[in-house]
């Protein structure tokens, strides 16, 4: 079975989900290509062990994001099945390669078998979908949701001059308010909802987010009463996550947020009501008041 | 110009979700919804409706369920009503599902397409860019606001850096994250108006659509694995036990 995987980068470099690509791929038995929008990182894509060949995109189109011009130049270097990461660029470009080659794509796997069978979670992940799909196809993989491949290749790198017409022009560019890391992307979340009181009390969340390196996320119930911005909202029609550990901090767990975070590797609830329901997804629950259980967390870190 | 705005009707999200059988238990769910995304996309709609006197119409598909998302639609503002009648919506493809949307946008004569950045029942997302390349058109996706700009729009979207205002020409498709503004709420009048508004109702054969058959096939459902019981702590002296436990057990930290 022939494969592709479209390669992503973030800050000038490969992104580690691209290792995960040609791990799954190559877990089928295959021997991918891959390709790499922009060339962004194909050195280092042609040392990820089982991957066949290289081919570095190096066309102007790739100099801003325009899924309909990256899927134009990208495909014809699409061959097989195609894997890309369930990332916005990835489900983005992947469906409308797909749509491009009039081939079926299947978003946001976290398991495939032989067949080839696709496991993926919906309902964000109040139930799981088994499903084959035959011949031809696009799939994306959700991050971390796979073993990545490890290095020691030394595959063959074609650079490929191909643009595309760009239809999305870049007007303007806006800033971030804050350097805080992004849930999606963050390894630790600690997240608040509204048994913190107030906005404000997001401060001592910071804090502790600070101390380990974690990202702040809250619910939905805060971000909308108490207008936190959006990307920070986890759950349902907020962000999907799943950091290694995610710590629940005052809230009691609304079918909507357990949803976008019950996937956490560990999770830690601290909430003053024993009988909230974060306390059943929880592998480590504190019965307490955020107002005491905080300060403890932090001077506990710091003895670390 | 006209807005054609793609909708799903799909499970509150307050809904629980049953597996019977290996299947999504349907019959058991309580409560129908517009996909949370989806409204903002309407909403957006309506706003450009409000401030330019764009026509919206309102297409969705799925089983005559979904009369109700229509009516609901035409409550808040839309202008005309398209259902794509499919009764086992699920069972569909995303080539089957965009081939459908696409010819119904074409029929309506719609340039400019708004639709959820993904369904609160699949999470896919792939409707957007898949209805925009069979359209030939320009696709900005997580888009939070979107404003007419001379013949064409500008749209708000998230980059690496923060954010970026980009601007495409007709025909578009925006694919929605939530936004700033909820969706209104329809009043009386509007309620009344949309019992009697007109439904549009295609088939595939009506649009020329060959469906063919689906090239992904649902084996099964199943409700997600069952975590083992936690370790539970009472009071914040067990803050230290727990951290210990995280470096420890989990490794984590």
């Amino acid at each position: 079975m022939e494969f592709t995987v479209i390669a992503e980068s973030t800050g000038g470099s490969l992104h580690s989900t691209t290792a995960q690509l040609v791990g799954a791929a190559c877990a089928l038995g295959g021997s991918p290509t891959v390709v790499v929008p922009g060339g962004i990182g194909a050195e280092e894509a042609a040392t990820i062990a089982g991957v066949s060949k290289v081919v570095s995109m190096v066309g102007d189109c790739f100099g801003s994001f325009d899924g309909g011009a990256w899927a134009s130049a990208l495909a014809p270097q699409c061959a097989g099945v195609v894997l890309a990461a369930a990332t916005p660029i990835g489900r983005e470009v992947g469906a409308r390669i797909a749509a491009k080659r009039g081939v079926a794509i299947v978003q946001d796997a976290t398991a495939l078998a032989a067949g080839i069978t696709i496991t993926r979670p919906i309902y964000s992940g109040k139930a799981v979908e088994t499903s084959t799909i035959s011949g031809d196809c696009v799939i994306t993989l959700r991050s971390n949701a796979f073993e990545a491949a490890g290095d020691g290749g030394s595959a063959p790198i074609n650079v490929v001059d191909q643009s595309a017409d760009v239809s999305v022009a870049v007007k303007e560019a806006i800033a971030k308010a804050s350097e805080r890391l992004d849930v999606a992307e963050a390894n630790i979340i600690i997240s608040g909802g509204r048994g913190l009181g107030s906005k404000e009390n997001f401060i001592h969340l910071e804090e502790v987010a600070d101390m380990i390196g974690a990202a702040v996320g809250a619910s939905r119930a805060v971000v909308d009463e108490w207008g936190l911005p959006h990307r920070m909202q986890v759950g349902q029609t907020g962000k999907t996550v799943t950091p290694s550990l995610y710590i629940a901090v005052g809230i009691s767990g609304a079918i909507q947020h357990l949803a976008g975070m019950r996937s956490s590797k560990y999770i830690v609830a601290i909430n003053k009501d024993p009988e909230a329901p974060i306390f059943g997804v929880a592998d480590y629950g504190i019965v307490a008041t955020w107002e005491e259980a905080v300060p403890a967390l932090k001077a506990a870190l710091a003895a670390l | 110009m006209t807005i054609a705005v793609l909708l799903k009707q799909v499970p509150d999200t307050t809904a629980k979700i049953t597996v019977s059988g290996g299947r999504v238990d349907e019959s058991a769910v309580s409560k129908w919804s517009m996909s949370p995304y989806d409204e903002y996309a309407l909403e957006s709609a309506l706003q450009l409706k409000d401030s330019g006197g764009e026509d919206i119409v309102v297409i969705t598909a799925g089983p005559a369920r979904c009369e109700k998302l229509l009516r609901d639609a035409a409550a808040v503002g839309a202008d005309n009503l398209v259902h794509v009648l499919v009764e086992n919506i699920g069972a569909l493809d995303s080539t089957q599902v965009q081939a459908l949307l696409a010819a119904a946008v074409t029929n309506s004569g719609a340039e400019v397409v708004f639709c959820g950045k993904q369904a609160a029942d699949t999470n896919a997302g792939s409707t957007g860019p898949g209805v925009a390349e069979l359209l030939g058109a320009a696709c900005v996706t997580l888009v939070s606001k979107v404003s007419a700009d001379g013949d064409g729009y500008t749209a708000l979207r998230p980059s690496a850096a923060g954010s970026e205002r980009v601007a495409v020409s007709t025909p578009c498709v925006f694919a929605f994250d939530k936004g700033r503004t909820e969706m209104r709420r329809p009043n009386v009048r509007g309620i009344m108006m949309a019992k009697k508004k007109h439904i549009e109702t295609l088939t595939a054969g009506d649009l020329g659509v060959d469906l063919g058959a689906a090239s992904v096939t649902i084996i099964s459902h199943s409700p997600p694995a069952e975590k083992p019981p936690g370790q539970k702590f009472e009071g914040a002296d067990s803050v230290s036990t727990v951290v210990g436990k995280l470096r420890d057990e989990a490794n984590v930290i």
